[in-house]
């Protein structure tokens, strides 16, 4: 008890005469103030949750319902049948799982080239990389727009999957990464059993990176999924639709059936909070890792 | 060449990034800055204008100015609270006798990795005038609604919200990280030395947490300058009736693939990666005055 008081007074900055008193006092308004920023990280979840249960009448009904009703079917079902939800759905896992796996080998290679082998102009290359990293992406964006219209990618999802396919923030973490878990015994070793320079990324480095890649891939696929603006501009039919897309346009053209958007934005989210649930820990343990190197 | 032979796997292995930058990234760039001083529709000739789509943005554009005041307005109004309130939930989940650290940290991150599209959808519903959430509240409690998406300051409040909603949570992990980072024997000298623990707050805490308060002050400015889903989805093209929620990057969408205006929507990109840049060095001078506290 003693040791925990001192830890209590120590993180919260507390002083008093009577620490036992004080540590009862700090963790009761710690443990408040965790449980409000938590209900209000979870309270917009559970509304879309609860708006998806609800019939559209419901909505627009005072005072608000605030427990679950018993329509999620109906609305589940409403979306099913209208709007092409599965389509959208494998248009978004096809953009954001090539993406990911091309981002995951290209950065993996690259960051693993910049930490384990000496080439000519090693470090202009690499400096140039990370100045890339400071262009806002909407720099580019009309003349990219107008590429897409000169290959013909216009309605295509690799319009989606190759422009973005090894980014330069991918390449700094996997360099750092690598640098940081892989010695250079284990490639000299690698080497003296004959392996040539890409065995030794693809059968020495590989497995170890694994925990760097699972985060990178997280990240990649995230944004990949839930990016709006580029598919925005070169996507115009329905059947080429993102899930994104999809959503946002029901919430412009539906909004009689609010019940039914509210639906479909949940199916939208479930699918990654049951991710991120999975991998919640080592993601953000990674996060972690990653802003205080260096 | 044949000295290079020996570096061609590296090479090899690095290349992709270079080969699709060139295309999709430094070719873009470069084509825009051409782009800025042409006036162009996308599909007839390009004409050479020289400076005037910037002369006509700054001197005779009233939305380019509402919008770059929106920007500044809504990055002020979400970036302040975020990181403050993200100070205070690192140091809560920092304390040392406090359980399910794991789940607080999972719920408050569970925000940023929620599509801004699902989030806008979701926070337009506590927004709405007539049937919104909030203003049902407000109405129950003998106060007047407010026309949230159409009134030029509650619409900014009403993004912002949103930013921070989203935002806070991911700040805060990264602020734990550099407080676990902070060793522990600094405070116990400290402690020995007899400084309180507002001192040990203000000359070991601080000072060592500052290059990553940097860090995150840079990415919300960043962030903050590139806002387009949020007021996109609340508000549509136009930011709301009185023009509100049109920022830079919505008005820039607007110009381009609405108007068809490319050169003029070019030299909006080229303002707001200057105004990013820029910014950025201000920011980064500010937070870094006083090194030594």
């Amino acid at each position: 008890m003693a040791a925990n008081t001192v830890e209590v007074k120590r993180n919260l900055g507390v002083e008093s005469a009577s620490p036992r008193r004080t540590a009862w006092l700090g963790s009761a308004l710690v443990y408040t103030g965790m449980g409000l920023g938590a209900l209000a990280s979870l309270f917009p979840f559970y509304w879309l949750f609860v708006m998806s249960t609800a019939t559209t009448a419901d909505m627009f009904r005072f005072p608000p319902r605030l427990l679950p009703g018993d329509q999620l079917l109906v609305n589940i079902n409403k979306v099913l049948d209208g709007v092409g939800f599965f389509q959208s759905f494998g248009n978004s896992l096809i953009v954001a799982v090539l993406h990911t796996a091309m981002v995951l080998f290209f950065c993996s290679m690259a960051g693993f080239a910049f930490a384990k082998f000496d080439f000519p102009a090693k470090k202009p290359l690499f400096l140039f990389l990370l100045l890339t990293m400071m262009v806002p992406q909407q720099l580019g964006l009309i003349p990219q727009f107008i590429i897409m219209q000169k290959l013909g990618w216009i309605n295509e999802l690799k319009a989606l999957i190759i422009p973005g396919a090894a980014s330069a923030f991918g390449i700094f973490w996997m360099r750092q990464y690598t640098d940081s878990v892989i010695h250079d015994e284990l490639i000299n070793a690698g080497r003296i059993d004959g392996c040539r320079s890409f065995d030794l990324y693809w059968l020495v480095a590989l497995p170890i990176l694994k925990p760097a890649l699972a985060t990178l891939g997280i990240i990649t696929f995230l944004g990949s999924w839930n990016d709006y603006l580029w598919p925005l501009v070169v996507i115009s039919v329905q059947e080429k639709f993102t899930l994104q897309m999809l959503i946002a346009s029901m919430n412009g053209v539906y909004s009689t059936d609010y019940s039914m958007v509210m639906a479909a934005t949940l199916m939208a989210t479930v699918p990654l909070i049951v991710v991120f649930t999975l991998f919640s820990r080592q993601f953000i343990a990674g996060l972690m890792q990653g802003s205080v190197k260096d | 060449m044949k000295s290079l032979r020996p570096y061609l796997a590296p090479y090899l292995m690095i290349s992709p990034f270079y080969l699709l930058f060139m295309v999709f990234g430094l070719f873009p760039i470069l084509f825009s800055l051409y782009l800025a001083f042409h006036a162009w529709d996308g599909l007839g000739e390009m004409k050479f204008i020289g400076l005037r789509n910037f002369t006509n943005l700054i001197t005779d554009d009233p939305d380019f100015w509402i919008s770059v005041g929106n920007t500044f307005a809504i990055w002020f109004m979400s970036t302040v609270p975020q990181l403050f309130a993200a100070l205070v939930v690192a140091f809560l989940l920092n304390a040392a006798f406090l359980k399910f650290k794991d789940g607080f940290r999972a719920i408050y991150f569970l925000p940023n990795i929620t599509s801004i599209v699902a989030v806008a959808i979701i926070f337009g519903s506590f927004f709405g005038t007539e049937f919104g959430l909030i203003n049902g509240l407000l109405g129950a409690a003998g106060l007047p609604r407010i026309d949230w998406l159409n009134d030029t300051l509650w619409v900014k409040a009403a993004i912002s919200l949103m930013v921070i909603w989203r935002w806070t949570g991911y700040n805060a992990i990264i602020y734990l990280a550099g407080l676990q980072s902070i060793p522990n024997d600094l405070y116990e000298a400290a402690t020995i030395d007899g400084a309180s623990k507002t001192q040990q707050f203000l000359s070991i805490t601080l000072p060592l947490l500052k290059p990553i308060i940097l860090f995150t002050v840079i990415l919300s400015t960043i962030g903050g300058m590139q806002l387009f889903t949020e007021p996109m989805i609340l508000t549509g093209n136009s930011g709301g009736a009185t023009k509100g929620g049109l920022t830079l990057v919505l008005y820039l969408y607007n110009q381009a693939f609405v108007n068809q205006m490319f050169g003029y929507a070019s030299a909006i990109a080229w303002v707001l990666f200057i105004l990013i840049g820029a910014f950025s060095f201000i920011n980064w001078k500010f937070v870094s005055r006083g090194e030594r506290v």
